[in-house]
């Protein structure tokens, strides 16, 4: 079936079968393999990308849900000139990663955290990362990293 | 998954043409979705509620909200006059699974599956809701038959459900931290016809508790609840809990829930 959304601003148009995954769209069908496949359960959120601005595991959304829709990845965060997003910058200055499996979907979530969240505090922002999972950091400069990312968004 | 057709209607006479016609109903997809990528389902074809833009939103009707079916739980979660009115019902849509469930999951795929743990279902049995069909209304106490079964006829989909406004309400969950479903779950309501009292996660469907409903009504007191006796004897035990542990859960629930209920 033909589906057509945008990614990172720019209009797609995919001829897809039906039972194809959003993120298999993405990573095969478009090559925007930042987007990563951690548990391919729903479980993990390392596919989380923003679709119409709420994160969602792409994982456990088919390709034709997103029709119409404005999808972003973590292809989109960067300047053209391959500076680093504020919560980019932040994880990288936190250690807010080890092997960096889980890092684009905790980014993708944490960029909507603080977008809807702005005073967040750093309970609330463990309760809202819920739906992401990291087995090397333990959390505490992913937590670290949200902080500082939010802080230096604001400031933007 | 096996491979399936999808048809996404733009109205919902279609959508009901579909579903009549055998074609299984994809609402938010976030439990539908891993059940067919483990090969639960082999449906032929999928129907895609995802456009009928007129069952998706919220608004006040006098001393109800009426939620559209297709309104998403972040939707409701975040809607400030129903968190103004019944926050009781934003709270819950609000712990539900994690952020990503709640920007795609539904109301509507979320009643109408009656999954025996999951949130939604205590809230309508609980605020005495009246689910909205493409049929006819449905009254909650007449709408969860059984274990992941309703009072909906094939081809009977849900457009909204309305909710009416409490005097005072709570819901307060014991959350299973894998599946982050409800290990159980008490959402106790005042409301004009008395206090409501109704349990998700305990048993193999939502249920209301005359016990605690009757003390509740006498007496809108944590120590009512305290004193009633809970019989373990119809409910759930599994590796995560015993029945006189979710028979304990239930009323230590209640006790917070009027608790936070009172304010």
């Amino acid at each position: 079936m033909q589906v057509k959304f945008k990614v990172n601003g720019q209009a797609v148009q995919l001829e897809l079968p039906a039972n194809t995954l959003l993120v298999q769209a993405l990573r095969d069908a478009l090559s925007l393999t930042g987007t990563h496949v951690g548990c391919d359960t729903a479980q993990c959120g390392a596919c989380t990308v923003l679709l119409d601005g709420r994160p969602v595991k792409s994982c456990n959304v088919l390709a034709a849900q997103a029709e119409g829709c404005e999808v972003g990845t973590i292809e989109g965060l960067a300047g053209a000139d391959g500076s680093l997003h504020p919560m980019q910058a932040a994880f990288k200055d936190c250690h807010g990663l080890q092997c960096g499996f889980c890092t684009p979907g905790m980014v993708m979530s944490a960029l909507d955290l603080c977008q809807r969240h702005p005073q967040a505090s750093e309970a609330e922002i463990k309760e809202q990362l819920e739906g992401n999972l990291c087995r090397c950091t333990g959390y505490q400069n992913i937590v670290l990293a949200v902080v500082q990312g939010r802080v230096a968004m604001a400031a933007r | 998954m096996y491979e399936f057709t999808l048809e996404s209607p733009s109205s919902a006479a279609e959508a009901v043409r579909l579903a009549a016609g055998g074609a299984t109903v994809l609402a938010g997809g976030q439990t539908l979705l891993p059940s067919l990528k483990l090969r639960l389902a082999n449906p032929g074809q999928l129907v895609d509620l995802g456009k009928l833009k007129e069952w998706r939103g919220i608004c006040r009707d006098g001393q109800s909200f009426v939620v559209g079916s297709m309104t998403r739980h972040a939707e409701v979660a975040d809607h400030a006059e129903l968190a103004g009115a019944i926050p009781a019902l934003s709270e819950l849509a609000g712990q539900i699974g994690d952020r990503q469930v709640r920007a795609m999951g539904t109301l509507g795929g979320s009643v109408a599956n009656n999954d025996p743990a999951a949130c939604y279902p205590s809230a309508l049995l609980a605020l005495g809701a009246t689910v909205h069909t493409t049929r006819r209304k449905i009254a909650a106490d007449d709408f969860f038959t059984g274990m992941f079964s309703t009072a909906l006829d094939a081809g009977e989909l849900i457009s909204a459900v309305s909710f009416p406004i409490p005097k005072a309400a709570a819901y307060v969950k014991f959350k299973q931290p894998a599946s982050r479903f409800a290990l159980v779950g008490v959402f106790v309501a005042r409301t004009d016809a008395g206090v409501r009292v109704a349990v998700t996660g305990a048993a193999s469907c939502v249920f209301r508790h005359a016990g605690l409903e009757k003390a509740l009504s006498a007496s809108f007191t944590p120590e009512a609840a305290a004193a009633v006796k809970i019989d373990p004897s119809e409910l759930n035990a599994d590796l995560h809990a015993s029945a006189a542990y979710r028979a304990n859960l239930i009323s230590v629930l209640t006790q917070r829930g009027v608790a936070k209920a009172r304010g």
